[in-house]
């Protein structure tokens, strides 16, 4: 799949900004007042501004207000519709908190559970597709909560959790990449079920249909940032879990909190960049490419 | 709506005849012209006659090599555009309500300026059946030429898909796949009919006929073994040929 940039953008901050969200929700840290604001405003700014990014990749983004309409069947839907409800209820609850210096904590359980549910469905966008096997796994959705939790923690300033939420995440991710890396085999999708020709022989792709590219290659075969994918893996889990936990287990320090913050979403971008660009469409058998 | 109806009162759909279709593309040319002319958003060309020419298609024409264990390979010209499923998942990924199976005939359609050009339907195509319009910014997709097929201003015989009308091999029909005694269906039944990609669980309603088996031809001829072996290393005038004509 090509990794554009407003999604890997829209993907990791938007999971950063609703993980400090369910941290707030839930009281921790207890802040109120001017820090209060501090706090939610770090969050409300990953998160509206993952989302807004997300819109750049619209074709038509004039008309984004009708993604509402399908919740019934459709994730991007209800993404949209959880998005919002948790960004409404959190702003009620921060405004009772920063003016008037009041935890309305029913208001902040349910704010929390709802920016749980947000990534939960934003990762249910990719987990859906049987046409990527890679993506169609509980691992997604396992690895967009665990990143969430883990980077919510890391900017909460909650050290243990933040240790103890790392080091899941970072197990999450390499189960993921080890469950992935099978995916395709598994799925049993091959270039003979894709032309119902393989009874005759092996099928290979003879002639593409045009000489040039065309809007499937461009959006489905990714080809090129495969090449490094180990090292690049290496980098992803290093800075996504490992320095932030090495960070945090010497004595507290406000410089390494702020770098293992740094570390972690460098290493979570990566990882999701890599969560695109490893992944291969069905569609490319048709192209006798994957 | 995007939620699939229950049951569609027609399955309207194509066959496609693997064994007759002579890859000419000449029913990629007649959808891009239809389409671009009728229904709809034309379907753009960006850079159309510069190096890197590229454009929004809603079939194209793939070729593929069959080699068995033994004997020659086969080849097989293999047009591809939306299978019109019966479970579509395109249609229930579309957050706006957009994309919709019809009702009535089964056709999958896009109602183009619901569209955000999120482009989640061709993500979940695994055929490659929609492609977004880079003029445009809507998705793209073969509508059976809905404007076509029910339009009482063409003659009777032109109310058929512009890719069947045109395609000088007849390998490509079109039908109602629901009734089991449409012309279509038994073609289906005779022929051995398949679906692509199965496993994905779309079930299409467009169905592709196998080419058929090829003759064999065990040898060449009864006294081949016999033939004296061609000289390898040549003498005298042939020598002298040889040896000039690699010179260039």
């Amino acid at each position: 799949m090509h990794p554009a940039p407003s999604v890997i953008v829209f993907t990791t901050f938007s999971g950063l900004g609703f993980g400090l969200l369910v941290f707030l929700g839930l009281g921790y840290p207890a802040v109120s007042g001017w820090s209060a604001f501090a706090f939610f405003m770090i969050a409300y700014l990953c998160a509206v501004g993952g989302l807004m990014a997300s819109t750049f990749h619209l074709g038509r983004p004039e008309r984004a207000l009708k993604a509402f309409t399908q919740w019934r069947s459709s994730w991007l839907s209800r993404e949209a519709w959880c998005a919002v409800a948790a960004l409404l209820t959190m702003s009620l609850y921060a405004a009772a908190l920063v003016f008037w210096d009041t935890r309305i904590a029913a208001l902040g359980w349910i704010g929390a559970a709802l920016s749980l549910s947000t990534v939960a469905t934003t990762s249910m966008i990719y987990a859906q597709l049987k046409t990527v096997p890679r993506w169609h796994s509980p691992a997604t959705p396992a690895l967009f909560l665990a990143c969430a939790l883990a980077g919510g923690a890391l900017l909460a300033g909650q050290v243990t959790w933040a240790i103890w939420l790392l080091s899941v995440a970072g197990a999450v991710q390499l189960a993921a990449w080890i469950i992935g890396d099978s995916a395709f085999t598994r799925s049993g999708t091959t270039m003979a079920t894709a032309t119902g020709l393989g009874s005759i022989g092996s099928v290979r792709a003879f002639e593409p249909p045009h000489t040039g590219t065309n809007y499937l290659l461009r959006e489905f075969v990714h080809v090129v940032g495969r090449r490094h994918r180990t090292k690049l893996r290496i980098i992803a889990i290093g800075l996504m879990a490992i320095v932030p936990i090495a960070c945090l287990l010497v004595p507290f320090s406000h410089w390494l909190a702020g770098l293992a913050v740094l570390s972690h979403v460098g290493g979570v971008l990566t990882a999701r960049w890599l969560f695109f660009a490893e992944a291969e469409h069905v569609v490319g058998l048709y192209y006798g490419k994957r | 709506m995007t939620q699939l109806p229950a049951h569609t009162d027609k399955k309207l759909g194509l066959v496609i005849d693997l064994d007759t279709c002579v890859g000419c593309h000449a029913c990629v040319i007649s959808c891009k012209g239809w389409n671009t002319e009728n229904y709809g958003a034309p379907l753009s060309d960006q850079d159309p006659y510069g190096a890197a020419p590229s454009g929004t298609f809603l079939n194209r024409v793939h070729s593929y090599e069959m080699q068995p264990d033994h004997g020659a390979a086969q080849l097989a010209h293999f047009p591809k555009s939306c299978l019109h499923c019966e479970d579509a998942p395109c249609v229930t990924v579309c957050p706006t309500g957009a994309s919709y199976k019809r009702v009535e005939d089964g056709i999958v359609l896009v109602n183009e300026s619901d569209c955000i050009g999120c482009g989640l339907c061709a993500w979940a195509c695994p055929y490659g059946a929609r492609e977004l319009d880079a003029a445009e910014g809507v998705m793209k997709k073969c509508t059976l030429c809905v404007d076509r097929i029910y339009n009482e201003n063409l003659a009777p015989e032109d109310r058929e898909p512009a890719c069947v009308r045109t395609c000088p091999a007849g390998a490509r029909h079109f039908g109602d796949l629901g009734d089991p005694d449409s012309a279509v269906s038994q073609l289906v039944d005779r022929r051995g009919g398949m679906d692509l990609m199965p496993e994905q669980g779309t079930r299409p309603v467009n169905k592709y006929l196998p080419p058929r088996p090829k003759d064999r031809l065990h040898e060449t001829d009864v006294l081949a073994p016999f033939l004296a072996p061609v000289a390898e290393d040549p003498k005298g005038f042939f020598a002298w040929l040889d040896k000039t004509l690699e010179k260039r």
